[in-house]
């Protein structure tokens, strides 16, 4: 016989395998999902989760996908939450501590309470990343957040009312498209192409017979 | 975590990796990945496969669960839509929120078209987002887009469409370049050159990437872009049925809104097609890497509309799913991982073939080590073999998991798996649709002149396999194809009445060739759910 546990799914009481997660055991329950169920493997953040252990204080936050249930399991899931995205052209953007300064000025009411970092379902020092947004340090607030999945279990605890997630991928946008240095072997190529460099030597690759291309492709010496 | 035998085979896998660490395994000749995939590759399995009986791909043959689908009458059929009442009225439609949708969108609006997006989840909730481990471009020196023509088209078995494969690499660097201005951070160097290696079956290193969230990276942007311009993102509403006019025309779409259940018409002078794979129909039992909408949807509203199917027999089964722990069974453990040394490990510790063949040959080959030869190691949910994670370690000293692949090490930390210290447990999972509906060189279907298909859902891109990295860049590059495509068509077309004449001939075909019992679909949504009674 396989573990069962106790779980409430909005309050009400389920018995489940102790090695479904979250998301599984809410379809053995019976539920078909359409909110808070996108990828089902940790990359989208349509799942975010808020729990708490029976007779515990603590109340935590969790990918539903990523979380195996444990007994005595409260569990809401938060099917939407309205993350403050403010809208921006960014070809009128310049990297600097200005632009967050303009589009997101409530990083600065942050009162250093480190609530988004222990809510943060990858584990990310999101309180770090805001204040490296504070300060104009683009590029290391894109670092801190990049593994950001954007649920925003982080703004739903937050006290100052920001939306954490929104910055980290405006910082993101900027140091990629601004502070990281141009791929020069990238825009030589693309004008190659568009020169029509290529042109001719596609076209006969395009014609060859299938024999030969076989030849061709079993034999390609292979770069180290 | 691991069981008893599991420790004692990492025991066997620790004892062999120094002498492992200095050889790279044989590569197989032509004829023997032939003879393997053969003996072994599920899509050789006759019993996996059925007959299509209707429509223009008749006489061929489909996965079961595929062809069952395509053997369904519509949901609408019987009901009465008004097709008068309409509630979005526009020049573009597309339909699918992944990376090819997003692409599309932005350069239709680019184009000055009235453009919306719907999509059965929220936008990004796609396979898009879930990529690891890159993008190909041929964009350095020593590479060409006819070095990566030559690549590609070999990989898929030398059946991929010239014209389609043709623009696939020619535009390659101009879709990098394309997301970088976007803001898409790519791995580069201090001065600026982008970090690229291998996947299986390159012959340059070629393959760019955002750390193993490449698709995350790259969708988040697109998103943000589509948001920025204000483009109407219509979510948790999915396309169930093409509408049709008189003249033959594609004229928009019904959509069913997820939550309500209510039919809603959107009417288009063109349509763009974008909903991804089909990974959530489990061919052949397998498990999936996909996101929760991947039911080919697409496909069959293609084909209840007239439009033929191309390679829609091959699948594409990733080497490397998770097959132990069982929370995370079916998950992708990114390509990249062997790119960056990992060996693959049978239970004895031998390595047993070279850790960069192509996709299919990986995954047959995995699957007659577990089968053929017995040499798998037992998991509760079937068996596995190893994936060496420690070897990228000693070859590109500590901390290289950490920075090329956190999402990986995340996802195995989660189970108290340290992937840094113990190998991982790996057998082939269901990844990719190589097949998809035809379309000619410009992104249109051969048979609708206004109906257009970009993403996964397109067959002949890629012929009957499909290269790592070749998929993030063909949404790119037929996505923004597609929108550019569209947003033109649409100033020339003139829509007749609208009509869904096409889903009641469909029915009668099914009924002709003697489908009694036809089901419905599309299906939307895999039925996870368990009831009791
Ligand atoms: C785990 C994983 C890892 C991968 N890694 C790589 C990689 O490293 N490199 C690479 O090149 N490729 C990779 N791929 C493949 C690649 O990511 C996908 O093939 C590609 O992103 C598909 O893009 P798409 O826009 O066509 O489809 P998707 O991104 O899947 O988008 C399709 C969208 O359409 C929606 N939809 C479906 N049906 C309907 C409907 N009826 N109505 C409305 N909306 C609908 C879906 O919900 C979804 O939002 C990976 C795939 C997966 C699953
Ligand atoms: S930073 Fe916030 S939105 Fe991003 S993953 Fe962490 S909790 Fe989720
Ligand atoms: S939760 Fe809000 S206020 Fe508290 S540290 Fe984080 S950003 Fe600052
Ligand atoms: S469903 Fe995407 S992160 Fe859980």
């Amino acid at each position: 016989m396989e573990k069962l546990v106790n779980v409430y799914f909005y309050g009400k009481r389920y018995e489940v395998p102790a090695d479904l997660t979250i998301m599984t055991a809410m379809e053995y329950a019976g539920y078909t999902l359409t909110r808070g169920c996108g990828c089902r493997h940790g990359f989208c953040g349509a799942c975010a989760t808020i729990y708490r252990i029976k007779g515990k204080n603590e109340l935590k936050t969790c990918l539903a996908c990523q979380t195996q249930v444990q007994e005595g399991m409260y569990v809401a899931s938060i099917p939407f939450f309205p993350t403050d995205k403010r809208t921006y052209n960014i070809e009128d953007l310049r990297p600097n501590q200005q632009v967050m300064m303009e589009l997101y000025p409530e990083i600065y009411s942050c009162i250093g309470c480190n609530a988004c970092t222990k809510a943060c379902t990858q584990n990310l020092n999101v309180m770090q990343y805001i204040a490296y947004a504070q300060r104009g340090e683009l590029e290391q607030c894109a670092e801190e957040s990049f593994d950001c999945v954007g649920c925003g279990c982080c703004s739903v605890r937050c006290p100052a009312e920001i939306s954490h997630p929104m910055v980290g991928l405006l910082a993101r946008r900027l140091t990629g498209k601004y502070i990281a240095p141009e791929a020069k072997h990238l825009t030589e190529r693309v004008e190659e192409i568009h020169a029509g460099q290529y042109d001719d030597l596609i076209e006969q690759i395009m014609q060859k017979p299938i024999a030969e291309m076989q030849e061709l492709y079993n034999h390609r010496d292979i770069e180290k | 975590m691991f069981t008893p035998e599991m420790l004692e085979s990492i025991r066997k896998v620790e004892a062999t990796r120094p002498a492992r660490m200095g050889m790279e395994p044989r590569r197989m000749t032509a004829e023997e990945k032939d003879a393997l995939l053969r003996a072994y590759h599920p899509d050789y399995r006759t019993d996996g496969f059925a007959e299509i009986q209707i429509g223009p791909n008749k006489g061929q043959k489909a996965p079961t669960e595929l062809r069952n689908l395509l053997h369904s009458n519509s949901r609408l059929l019987g009901q009465d839509i008004d097709l008068q009442k309409i509630d979005y009225d526009v020049d573009v439609l597309v339909i699918g929120g992944g990376g090819a949708g997003a692409a599309a969108a932005i350069e239709a609006h680019e184009a000055g078209s009235n453009v919306m997006m719907v999509t059965k989840l929220r936008i990004g909730d796609a396979n898009t987002m879930m990529a690891e481990g890159g993008i190909q471009a041929a964009d350095k020196p020593g590479d060409s887009p006819v070095q990566h023509y030559l690549d590609a088209f070999g990989g898929g078995h030398f059946a991929a469409r010239p014209e389609l494969l043709k623009r696939l690499v020619m535009e390659a660097p101009d879709a990098i370049q394309w997301l970088n201005r976007l803001g898409v951070m790519f791995d580069k160097d201090t001065e600026g050159n982008m970090i690229t290696t291998h996947g299986g079956g390159t012959s340059r290193k070629r393959m760019h990437a955002c750390k193993d969230y490449s698709g995350a990276e790259i969708m988040r942007t697109l998103r943000d872009e589509v948001l920025n311009r204000k483009i109407p993102v219509v979510e948790f509403t999915s396309a169930v049925e093409l509408i049709k006019d008189d003249r033959g025309q594609v004229a928009g779409a019904v959509l069913l809104n997820m939550e309500t259940g209510d039919y809603l018409v959107a009417r288009a002078k063109t349509v763009i097609l974008a909903t991804g794979g089909a990974g959530r129909l489990h061919y052949q039992g397998f498990p999936t890497s996909n996101h929760y909408g991947a039911t080919a949807d697409g496909l069959i509203l293609g084909y209840r509309a007239g439009v033929p199917l191309l390679y829609q027999d091959t699948i594409q089964y990733h080497p490397t799913g998770v097959a132990y722990p069982a929370q995370i069974y079916g998950a992708l453990v990114t390509e990249k991982v062997r790119s960056l040394g990992a060996m693959l490990v049978n239970v004895d510790g031998e390595a047993f073939m070279h850790p960069l063949e192509t996709r299919d040959v990986a995954a047959a080959s995995i699957i007659r080590e577990c089968t053929g030869r017995h040499k798998g190691v037992t998991t509760p949910l079937g068996s596995g073999v190893w994936l060496d994670t420690p070897m990228m370690e000693e070859i590109g000293g500590p901390g290289t998991i950490e920075a090329r692949i956190p999402a990986m090490l995340r996802m195995y930390l989660n189970y108290d798996i340290d992937m840094r210290k113990e190998p991982i447990l790996v057998y082939p999972t269901l990844h990719y649709q190589n097949g998809g509906l035809e379309i000619n060189g410009d992104g249109f279907t051969k048979t609708i002149d206004n109906l257009l298909v970009a993403g996964e859902a397109v067959g002949g891109i890629h012929g009957r396999n499909r290269l790592m990295g070749n998929s993030l860049l063909d949404i790119i590059v037929f996505g923004r194809n597609a929108g550019k495509a569209a947003a033109a068509k649409a100033k020339a077309v003139d829509l007749g009445t609208m009509n869904l004449d096409h889903i009641e001939a469909y029915a009668r075909e099914l009924d002709e060739a003697g489908i009694t019992e036809p089901g419905v679909s599309p299906l939307l949504l895999p039925r996870y759910a368990r009831h009791e009674r």
